[in-house]
């Protein structure tokens, strides 16, 4: 690896005494603690995985160096032997004045641990850079720093700087061209602060809310959809020890960014730093390693280019941005057009056309090929007839003649396809078998990163370990033709979207109409939600602020019906235990609170239990329907008593049970006065709220007023009753 | 040009108790010793709009203020005085006369807009971007919002709330959000889809809607009558088309839109056209533009519509009497800093000191002061900061400070008026102690009293 000599003149200059004390250090993550890369990081770590056939952590070091850093800490976590002997084996240790330090762990799951981990070594003094392996920049940090240093030194809690670019997501898909999801951020434009960062956007919310003390502290936001993150941070210290006091900040944007910007006590302020002519983008998915490299190919990151990062192994631009290795052996009458790369020691025959592509070194391809922006590493073997477009091909894979790769395939390692196989789109292969638990948090799998890092016996490249490896549901042979090694990963579910999002291939002209499709639907229903507009008044009430009144209710009862779910399971359990009552009591009280419920709820969530118990308890008639009934009422009376303080209460249970009888279990209709009566006889009810239900239904619909009817006897009696008294 | 104007003047503002009354309705009340109303008409005189409807609240206010206006600009302008009910809402009073609209455009003025901003600049600027609303936005005043008045509180619910939050796009040019009243006081949500088409949107919270509108007459007409809810332009009808800019609905598609945006008309058959429109997206001039292009050929064409603003330069002056304290602000700010509003007018009496004012030996008016033709005041007074006006009586040792004296005013010997407005016919009697009052009209203050941020009114009222 060449690396850039011109560090020097790149160096900070700003305050030699700071300087003297710290050189300027920076942690490089050589772990995404994603599984975006998936089935290929299985096997090796992702820093390590070429971009145009040089490893991305080298793209990262060589920039860490010009850019003036003098000391760099590695983190490596999965795979971390690679990584170690990898680096070992290259040149960054002989380099003056820039050393790399390795930091291995082995339980660390997230960036979070990593930084944590490396708070407790005691290694970085000063500020330092943050940048993961996967990071591809060409920029001059000089500004930037300054600017950092300058805020530091007028306030203490601006402690962190971000680096932006311009990039604005496609209108349609709504992510950036490097497969990202869209991102909002409001950024003060004076002070460059940063306000708000929304990532992972809800794409079915349509409005991203500001909090009114954003407004009111900032009499200017800017907000930014058309920026993108570099993930390339510039931090004080505090950085790392807010890691330590925040254990669970695991992830650096969704925790700590956020965690930073909600959190007004500390204050703690991050700033962003735009650059505007510079290259720096961050290699997230398949997406944007297609897109990276050929930005890379098209020589947008200079001096950070295959020809000049190879030093010696004379890689030569030809014309349209073709690059190709010293020692290629090319049929005369194979087409290579622009864009594309041939490593070393490649040879391709007849009539083969390769456009857009990148192809390693030591590949064997035959005739009559066909390759279209696709991604070859090393040793990849194609035999006659094959087509391979948008796909990307690991070392030593081998497709058999005539075998057609469609959009978006990914073959890991050694994965080998039969004749005249064709791959279905997007398909992901390798030679492992899926891991079976798919941990819906991404960034806790470092489990499974780790327990997939099994070294393959080089006997596997043969056929017959297929024979062991089959044992499973299907023979490996069977999904990739005859004489195919390896498994189709099935897509797990929720990773459709993924699928072509973050896909190598670009997106199809069908895929854009549907979207644009559904868009306009969104739109549709989001136009209708907007009309609702309410007169202005002394009321006012906004249409947006109905809109949120209507979550609020919608999420309120939400939580009544599984409020209501707990207190009958929790009743149900009480009968079939034999639980006290007292403790059943305890119980649905615990409830109330974690629920945050009036007592009126409880009520009528423990009667609707009760009575479902006794639809529930086998009956033939409705006398007997009534006798469980009043079975179940005589045994937990107490229970329900307990939560009928006052008359508002004992009323809800009489509408509940109206509710009831309407609803959810017709059976008791005919029994309603009767186990009104009994409600009424074991005072749980009082006359007066009875009374008192009776002559608020009075106003009501004739519809409503069905029970009363039913009742009227028992009502009449009541009544009576009370003018005796009287 | 073809622009109507509507001059929404208003009536007997509840905010304004007790300035205004019967006699003095809001547009009469005098500023600087002219009716509020005078300056909207000369800024509007002066940018050559002169097809005027003015709007006022009751009939026996409009009486009042047509024969004002028939007095003062007779020859000028040609206007039409329309009475309207009470409390009808600003949508309320363009519906009543909307058969009276005909222009392509109508500029909406508020009445009580004391502003030194040209209204044919929002009205060219509306022309230019073909826009179906531009607004006209202006720096909060300093003196803070009106709450702060000596009326605030009592009725706070009454007043649209002063300060906006306006969302702008970089270049300033177009209204993406705007919230008013209560909204501001609870957390903005903004509209992702305008936001991902524009890209970026500045939020503004030190900008103040001037409710000046120039509007689009055939949208502002079927907006209001299909959205009958709408009452009030500001807080209803801007919002609206504001937040319905890039999803036009049925309403607005009538409209016939080949005349009216010439770059729409993209056609577009099959769905490859369409992507490679998408795809060459980065060089389209407005974010409006693409908006729509991008819906052309596969669904039924959309329409945007744009909402522009106008931003007054922040050394313009732009103030809304809608208050007590706003009141005595324009006063004050009219005589003061603000002056070239009054020294390019062409009319009689710029002096600060009207010409046939006697003034008793040892009396001294400080600068900034106006007072009217016909006042007389004794020995030994002293006015600072205050305007008083015509025909006023003033006694000796009177000191005046930071205070407006309408017209007629008797004023006995010894008072001392501080940050007051006395109305026209008062009397006060000798030895009067005002400090933060208002006096409403024809009130007499008996001899020796002392008051203290009162508001002092007869009865009848």
């Amino acid at each position: 690896m060449g690396a850039q000599k011109k560090g020097a003149t790149a160096r900070v200059s700003e305050d030699p005494e700071e300087l003297a004390r710290h050189p300027l250090q920076a942690i490089l993550l050589a772990d995404s603690f994603t599984t975006k890369f998936r089935p290929i990081t299985l096997e090796r770590p992702k820093v390590l995985l070429p971009l145009v056939n040089i490893p991305m952590i080298d793209y990262t070091l060589a920039w860490l160096e010009s850019a003036g850093v003098e000391e760099v800490f590695v983190f490596c976590c999965a795979h971390s032997k690679q990584v170690i002997d990898y680096l070992e084996s290259s040149d960054w240790p002989s380099q003056p004045n820039f050393l790399v330090t390795t930091i291995e762990s082995h339980n660390s799951i997230s960036a979070g641990d990593a930084l944590r981990l490396i708070y407790e070594r005691h290694v970085i003094h000063g500020d330092f850079v943050l940048i993961s392996g996967d990071t591809v920049s060409n920029m001059s940090l000089t500004q930037a720093l300054q600017e950092h240093k300058e805020r530091r030194k007028k306030d203490a809690n601006a402690i962190m700087t971000m680096v932006v670019k311009q990039s604005k997501p496609s209108p349609i898909t709504q992510q950036s061209r490097l497969g990202t999801d869209e991102l909002f951020m409001a950024i003060n434009p004076d002070t460059k602060q940063l306000l708000c960062y929304e990532d992972k956007a809800e794409y079915s919310k349509g409005f991203i809310s500001l909090d009114k003390t954003l407004i009111a502290d900032n009499p200017s936001i800017v907000l930014h959809n058309d920026k993108q993150d570099c993930y390339i941070d510039i931090c004080s210290e505090e950085v790392l020890s807010l890691f330590t006091d925040n254990f669970d900040y695991q992830h650096l944007r969704r925790h700590f960014v956020k965690g930073l910007l909600v959190d007004d006590i500390m204050g703690y302020k991050i700033f962003t730093h735009e650059i505007h002519s510079s290259y720096a983008a961050r290699i997230d998915n398949f997406r944007s390693y297609d897109t990276i490299s050929k930005d890379i190919i098209q020589r947008w990151t200079y001096p950070f280019v295959p020809d000049i990062l190879c030093g010696n192994s004379a890689i030569k631009v030809e014309r349209q941005g073709t690059y190709r290795a010293s020692e290629v052996t090319l049929s005369r009458s194979a087409q290579i057009g622009p864009f594309t790369v041939i490593g070393q020691g490649t040879k391709i025959g007849n009539d083969t056309k390769i456009f857009h592509s990148v192809i390693g070194e030591g590949c064997t391809i035959g005739s009559n090929v066909t390759i279209e922006g696709s991604y070859i590493w090393n040793n990849v073997t194609i035999e006659d007839g094959c087509e391979l477009r948008h796909a990307i091909v690991c070392d030593g894979v081998i497709m058999k003649s005539g075998a057609v790769l469609e959009p978006g395939v990914v073959f890991s390692f050694k994965v080998v396809v039969g004749q005249q196989f064709v791959v279905p789109a997007y398909s992901m292969v390798s030679l492992l078998q899926q891991p079976t638990q798919q941990d819906s948090d991404e960034e806790l799998e470092y489990a499974d990163s780790s327990s997939g890092n099994v070294e393959l016996p080089s006997a596997k490249l043969n056929g017959d370990i297929t024979s062991d490896l089959s044992e499973t549901r299907h023979g490996p042979t069977s999904e990739l033709g005859t004489g195919g090694v390896g498994y189709i990963w099935s897509i797990f579910e929720g990773g459709h979207d993924e699928e072509w999002r973050h896909s190598v291939a670009p997106i199809t002209t069908d895929k854009l109409a549907k979207i644009m499709l559904d868009k306009d639907e969104d739109e549709e229903l989001l136009t209708q939600d907007g009309n609702v507009l309410s007169p202005s008044g002394e009321l006012k009430s906004d249409s947006d602020g109905n809109d949120s009144e209507d979550d609020d209710n919608e999420g309120s009862r939400d939580d009544y019906v599984s409020f209501e779910k707990e207190v009958e399971a929790t009743f149900l359990r009480a009968v079939h235990e034999n639980v006290k009552v007292d403790h059943a009591i305890l119980e649905v009280n615990a409830l109330r609170l974690s629920y945050n419920m009036a007592s009126v709820d409880c009520a009528g969530a423990i009667f609707y239990s009760m009575m479902k118990l006794a639809v529930e308890s086998p009956h033939s008639s409705s006398s007997e329907l009534h006798r469980n009934a009043a079975d179940v009422i005589t045994t937990w009376q107490k229970l329900l008593k307990s939560f009928l303080h006052d008359i508002d209460e004992e009323i809800e249970v009489i509408l509940k049970f109206e509710e009831i009888c309407l609803e959810s279990a017709k059976e008791f209709s005919p029994l309603f006065a009767q186990i009104l009566h009994l409600l009424y006889d074991k005072d749980i009810l009082e006359e007066d709220a009875i009374l008192r239900w009776a002559d608020e239904k009075e106003g009501a619909d004739e519809s409503d007023k069905v029970f009363v009817q039913h009742a009227e006897k028992f009502l009449q009696w009541l009544r009576e009753a009370e003018e005796e008294e009287d | 040009m073809d622009f109507q104007v509507v001059v929404l003047a208003g009536g007997t503002s509840k905010n304004l108790t007790p300035l205004v009354s019967k006699e003095v309705p809001k547009p009469l009340l005098p500023v600087a010793n002219r009716p509020v109303l005078y300056y909207v008409l000369h800024q509007l005189e002066q940018s050559n709009l002169k097809d005027l409807i003015v709007v006022v609240e009751g009939k026996d206010a409009a009486l009042l203020v047509g024969g004002w206006i028939s007095g003062t600009f007779v020859d000028r302008l040609h206007v039409e005085i329309a009475a309207v009910p009470e409390d009808i809402g600003s949508a309320g009073a363009i519906r009543a006369i909307s058969h009276h609209l005909t222009a392509k455009d109508i500029l909406v003025v508020s009445g009580d807009l004391v502003s030194d901003v040209p209204p044919g600049a929002v009205a060219a600027n509306h022309r230019r971007h073909d826009a179906v609303v531009t607004a006209m936005l202006c720096s909060v005043p300093i003196s803070g919002p009106s709450e702060s008045g000596s009326s605030g509180g009592k009725d706070k619910t009454k007043k649209p709330g002063r300060y906006n939050i306006i969302g702008l796009d970089p270049g300033k040019q177009f209204l993406l959000h705007i919230a008013t009243g209560a909204e501001i006081e609870k957390d903005t949500r903004l509209q992702k889809r305008i936001l991902r088409a524009v890209g970026e949107m500045e939020i503004r919270s030190d900008l103040m809607d001037a409710h000046m509108y120039a509007f689009k007459r055939s949208v502002l007409q079927e907006v209001l009558d299909q959205k009958d809810t709408l009452q009030s332009l500001k807080q209803d009808v801007l919002p609206y088309l504001v937040r319905s800019q890039l999803k036009s609905e049925a309403l607005l598609n009538r409209i016939p839109q080949a005349e009216e945006n010439g770059n729409e008309k993209v056609s577009s058959g099959n769905n490859q056209v369409m992507v490679s429109q998408i795809l060459a997206n980065a060089s389209t001039p407005s974010f409006h533009d693409l908006c729509s292009v991008s819906h052309d050929g596969s669904a039924p064409i959309r329409k945007t519509h744009k909402c522009c603003a106008y931003i007054a330069s922040s050394s313009s002056y732009c103030v809304r009497l809608n208050s007590i304290q706003a009141f005595m602000d324009i006063n004050r700010d009219v005589t003061g800093e603000a002056d070239h509003l009054l020294s390019n007018t062409i009319s009689d009496q710029n002096n600060i000191v009207g010409p046939s004012t006697k003034l008793g030996t040892k009396t001294t008016v400080g600068p900034h002061c106006m007072l009217g033709e016909g006042s007389e005041m004794g020995d030994k007074c002293q006015v600072k900061r205050s305007v008083i006006g015509r025909h006023c009586r003033i006694g000796s040792h009177v000191k005046v400070v930071n205070s407006v004296v309408m017209n007629y005013v008797t004023i006995g010997d010894g008072c001392i008026i501080q940050g007051s407005v006395i109305c026209s016919n008062v009397q006060l009697q000798e030895r009067v102690v005002l400090k933060d009052c208002q006096v409403g009209a024809g009130f007499v203050v008996t001899a020796g009293s002392e008051y203290k941020g009162e508001s002092l009114a007869r009865k009848e009222k």
